[in-house]
């Protein structure tokens, strides 16, 4: 029985490591996973750790097959990630990168919502660090929009939580379900963590700014952190299955036309949510065990398409579509563990991803929602293409982009070989994941069905890609007549839109561009009148902001000093209100 | 023997040693023997509050005259908070007094300074543990008069015309309290306040007792630094001496809120109050206007001292919000945070006093670049800001909690998440200090060394204890609860 909070290690050692030279903080920082790991393994199924806070029994730890789950797996990033930054000299990358996972572990042991909100909290205040390690204006004003949106979500959570609390005279963290009003304050605060549609903004906006170091452990932890929580509080809500399947459709199309590679990938990990998130909905130990073991897998694959696309920008100093090409030959290896990542996340049978998605997709069949089953075969389509195919074809095949740079340092590639060997490892031998999930699996993955499904799946994605591919003319070498001929019914859907350099919004479009545009617009076709009005209207605004100023600053009335002869007055102005007033 | 007469000892020894302190003038010995006291104080002060929370109330007849006919000392739950805090920050802050007054304050003044110090402390103390209603007016004007004389010591001239600002304003207020204690006397014949509380009940319908009451809330509040009355305030910390500031920041207003609590709940009652004359109708948006006002003024301020006094009025608002809700949540919130704001404010303040050691100047424009020349100061300043702010695990957070607590209980949600966005505009203040000291340049990069050690023991003690008390909230909330309980009159 151990005596240390799983947390604790990784809080305090993330820390200490802000105090320690260069090599010691190397060593430390790759051990520490490793003794929280430790520490987890002594750690027995139904622990229960109660303090009091204020008079309320606080559960700091609740150990149950469900949490274990992911403290593994959290440790298990921690580690990977800590391989993969050891080159790094800054401390705070490794620094808050660590705690940011402590965190995490926190967060998936918390029994109570004043404990989960705490460590919601410090989810967002350490990783914003990470956004903003990248440094320069971009980076910042990106991580205060992704800082923003994540406090909203604490404050949600403990809004949710007062009204729970004063509801039902407890804290505990169970399944709270959507049957009352208030609890969508809850659910909404998971929502914005889980990058629900239309709240997803800041995923897409930050993971990209960030370092590569810096984005490998961001997409380990705050998405799969909000994946338990909704697993714990709202496993079987039907609305889940809906939001689940738009979060799994729409991110394709935004995928294939962005040029940015780790975009790419952030709209690729909403996908991947989205088929989370469904499994959530479905409930039943089938849905929850495709949802749990698709997020295992999933921090291990797109951890790996993360790296491997952090050593591409590490290297080459490029991210672009349009930028790369041809870097097989400089980067042989990173360009292997590519292919497997990308493998993976095309859940090609043996590689991890199919043992799990297959599962959700077995769940959404049992209950027999078909046209929800077929957005979702249709949404596995769109993931093969755009990251099972588009992603390592366009870093290190299509054009020779004439990059010749170095290939990534040897922790970079130890870190993408450990991810590539799980992914094949849980892939091919399904038990491993399975014995640790949160309900007996009786589950069988290498179906004939499964397989034979799965891989016309891959053939016929790999055959769109090439199709568009030929109409979008950057591979010349395949533009003959029978191969135009052979795919030319799939010419039909279009061509596939050629890697240009630009910056893609979605729906922040609303208010970074539509927004604005929209009251252009207006302002010009509504003439003088309409233009006064919005004029008038800003002018007002930034007086009412010059007026709040004047008022209180040094010279104004609240700001400066008063004569003594005001404040006499304001007091006895006030007893004369008193004395009315109470008459 | 002596156990009995532990509640006069707290209120004699300081007194007494005030004086004692003008005997003695060596600057090192005033020192020590002020500190010794404050020890003293503070370990007298934590027997009487176990031995309230085992036996509870003491009473205290001084000369064997028993009460209503001598002055009696009462001891309860909330006081005998109130006492630990204003003597634990009186003894914390004697280390940091001893480098800090030696660069502030002349030489020639130093036996000066102790004796107003200690001669405030016993002020504070008295006005707690007194059970006594003129009582209370006398050892307000001690700790009053001699505050003004700390308030003047500063360095700058124009902490001579805050301090006769404060002079004037504490005056008045202080004149209307003693109004209200005189009709008081007049209707009842009685100063017992325990006494009064049995014998008002029959006074509730004149008009005296109306007028009475009146005179009493605004003398209270302009004692307290309520919105609109607050003006004497930032001055008054900005340009008295570090070590000043921190103490009165700490325990002044904090024991005004005492007075407060203990006129309206214990002497007049809550039903006189709230439900008769409806205080909390004016309570409630007075406080939220003082949170936003005094809050949007922190943020304008280019002075870090001014920045944290403004501060100051609106986390008093968040006090009186709490009080103004009248059931035991709302009470405990404003309590506790009558605690946690003394430590972290006080905390605040002593960052502040470091770098101003080092700096010799408090304004945001010299403190570019400091979090790179004094970054052990400066992290305590960020942690206690974030207690501010209200962050979870420090206890800033503990104070929020209750007080939306008590909000939603009354399903006041408006007032929650009013209280809730306000605290937006504390980020905002704060944040303007952290971006000066950490993401701009310093302009001369003359190395600074860091504050002396004596300086940061009371400055991270009292960080320290923001988060301490921040996790582990068991005596604090307690305490708290206890007291809302004794207050309003049930016990939870």
């Amino acid at each position: 029985m151990s005596e240390v909070h799983p947390a604790l290690i990784l809080l305090a050692g993330g820390l200490l490591l802000f105090c320690l030279p260069t090599t010691p903080r190397r060593i430390v920082s790759v051990i520490l996973p490793v003794f929280g790991f430790l520490n987890l393994l002594t750690i027995a199924d139904g622990t229960l750790w109660h303090i009091t806070w204020g008079g309320y029994e606080l559960t700091v730890l609740r150990a149950d097959r469900l949490s274990m789950l992911f403290g593994y797996l959290f440790h298990l990033a921690a580690f990977i990630g800590a391989i993969y930054a050891l080159h790094l000299k800054d401390r705070l990358q490794i620094g808050t990168g660590l705690i940011y996972a402590g965190s995490a572990v926190g967060a998936v042991f918390a029994g109570d919502l004043i404990t989960l909100f705490i460590f919601w909290e410090l989810l967002a205040i350490t990783s914003v660090f990470l956004v903003w390690a990248r440094g320069g204006e971009r980076a910042l004003r990106s991580g205060m929009r992704y800082l923003v949106m994540h406090i909203s979500s604490g404050l949600l959570l403990l809004l949710g939580a007062v009204f729970y609390y004063l509801n039902t005279k407890s804290l505990a963290f169970d399944h709270i379900g959507l049957d009352k009003g208030h609890h969508y304050l809850i659910f909404l605060s998971f929502g914005i963590k889980c990058a629900f549609p239309l709240l997803h903004n800041w995923l897409i906006d930050a993971y990209p700014e960030s370092t590569p170091v810096g984005t490998v452990f961001l997409s380990a932890f705050t998405t799969k952190a909000a994946i338990y929580a909704l697993a714990r509080g709202f496993a079987g809500e039907d609305l889940l299955i809906y939001i689940g399947t738009i979060m799994t459709i729409f991110p394709i199309f935004y995928a294939a036309i962005e040029n940015d590679m780790r975009r790419v990938l952030s709209y690729s990990m909403i996908n991947q949510i989205g088929f989370m998130v469904v499994g959530i909905g479905i409930g039943g130990a089938l849905g929850i065990n495709g949802a749990v073991s698709h997020a295992f897998n999933d921090v291990i694959f797109k951890g790996l398409l993360f790296m491997s696309m952090g050593a591409v920008l590490f290297s080459s100093g490029r991210i672009n579509a349009s930028d790369l090409g041809g870097l097989y030959k400089s980067m042989p290896w990173t360009c292997a563990c590519c292919i497997i990542g990308a493998a993976s996340i095309s859940a090609i049978p043996l590689f991890n991803a199919f043992i799990s998605k297959s599962m959700v997709m077995q769940g959404v069949a049992d209950s027999g929602a078909v046209t929800i089953w077929l957005v979702l075969l249709f949404a596995s389509a769109g993931v093969l293409h755009h990251a099972g195919v588009k992603i390592p074809f366009f870093s290190f095949f299509a054009h020779d982009a004439g990059i010749r740079c170095r290939e990534a340092p040897l922790n970079m590639r130890i870190a993408m070989t450990i991810s590539a060997i799980l992914c094949i490892v849980i892939g091919s031998y399904p038990p491993l994941l399975y014995n640790l999930l949160p309900h007996p699996v009786d589950y069988v993955p290498y179906t004939t069905t499964h397989v034979v499904l799965q891989l016309q799946l891959v053939f016929f994605a790999v055959l769109a890609f090439v199709a568009l591919m030929l109409t979008s003319e950057i591979d010349v070498s395949l533009k003959t007549r029978t191969q135009r001929i052979t795919v030319g019914v799939l010419l039909l859907i279009g061509h596939h839109p050629p890697e240009l350099p630009g910056v893609n919004l979605d729906s922040d479009w609303i208010y970074r561009r539509a927004l604005p545009r929209g009251i252009r617009a207006v302002v010009r076709t509504g003439g003088l009148i309409v233009d006064r009005f919005f004029a008038g209207a800003k002018a007002l605004i930034q007086k009412l902001i010059a007026a709040i100023r004047a008022q209180h600053n040094n010279r104004g009335l609240f700001g400066r000093s008063w004569l003594s002869q005001s404040n006499v007055l304001i007091a006895i102005i006030f007893l004369a209100i008193y004395l009315i007033y109470y008459f | 023997m002596i156990d009995m007469h532990l509640p006069i000892l707290l209120i004699v020894v300081p007194l007494v040693s005030a004086p004692l302190c003008v005997l003695l003038r060596q600057k090192t010995l005033v020192w020590a023997f002020a500190s010794l006291v404050c020890v003293a104080s503070l370990g007298i002060a934590s027997m009487l509050l176990i031995r309230v929370l085992e036996e509870g109330v003491i009473s205290y007849a001084i000369g064997g005259w028993i009460a209503p006919w001598g002055i009696e000392y009462r001891v309860d739950t909330i006081n005998a908070f109130v006492l630990l805090l204003v003597s634990i920050i009186a003894a914390v802050l004697m280390f940091f007094a001893l480098p800090s007054v030696a660069d502030e304050i002349s030489g020639k003044q130093h036996y000066l300074f102790y004796t107003a110090y200690l001669l405030c402390f016993t002020g504070l103390m008295g006005i707690a543990i007194t059970g006594d209603a003129f009582n209370v007016f006398v050892f307000l004007e001690i700790s009053s008069l001699s505050s003004y004389t700390l308030i003047a010591l500063g360095r700058d001239r124009r902490a001579l015309t805050a301090s006769y600002q404060y002079l004037i304003m504490g005056t008045l207020g202080a004149t209307f309290i003693v109004i209200g204690i005189g009709l008081m006397y007049m209707m009842t014949g009685t100063l017992n306040m325990f006494d009064l509380s049995e014998r008002l009940p029959a006074m509730f319908e004149t008009r005296t007792a109306m007028v009475a009451f009146a005179f009493l809330t605004v003398g209270m509040l302009i004692k307290l630094a309520m919105f609109p009355m607050h003006m004497w305030l930032p001055n008054a910390y900005c340009y008295a001496p570090s070590l000043v500031t921190a103490f009165l920041a700490a325990t002044a207003t904090k024991v005004s809120i005492y007075v407060f609590l203990r006129f309206t709940f214990t002497v007049w009652g809550a039903e006189f109050v709230f439900e008769k004359l409806k205080l909390d109708a004016f309570l409630i948006p007075l406080s939220l206007i003082g949170i936003y006002v005094a809050s949007l003024s922190a943020i304008y301020q280019t002075n870090i001292k001014r920045l944290l006094a403004y501060s100051s009025v609106a986390q008093i608002g968040y006090m009186m919000l709490g009080i103004g809700f009248v059931s035991i949540t709302g009470l405990t919130g404003g309590i506790v945070h009558l605690f946690n704001h003394a430590l972290m404010k006080a905390a605040l303040f002593l960052s502040v006093g470091c770098a101003v050691l080092r700096l010799g100047s408090s304004d945001l424009a010299d403190w570019k670049g400091l979090g790179r020349r004094m970054p052990v100061t400066m992290a305590a300043f960020v942690l206690a800001g974030l207690s501010l702010i209200g962050v979870p695990l420090t206890v800033g957070f503990v104070s929020k909690w209750y007080l939306i607590l008590a909000a939603l209980e009354k399903g006041w949600w408006p007032i929650a998440l009013l209280a809730l966005l306000s605290s937006l505009l504390a980020v905002i203040y704060v944040w303007r200090v952290v971006e000066v000291a950490y993401f701009q340049k310093a302009d001369d990069d003359s190395n600074v060394k860091e504050a002396p050690l004596m300086m940061q023991i009371s400055m991270w003690v009292l960080t320290g204890a923001t988060l301490y008390f921040g996790i582990q909230t068991d005596l604090t909330v307690n305490v708290a609860q206890r007291a809302a309980g004794l207050l309003l009159g049930v016990t939870p």
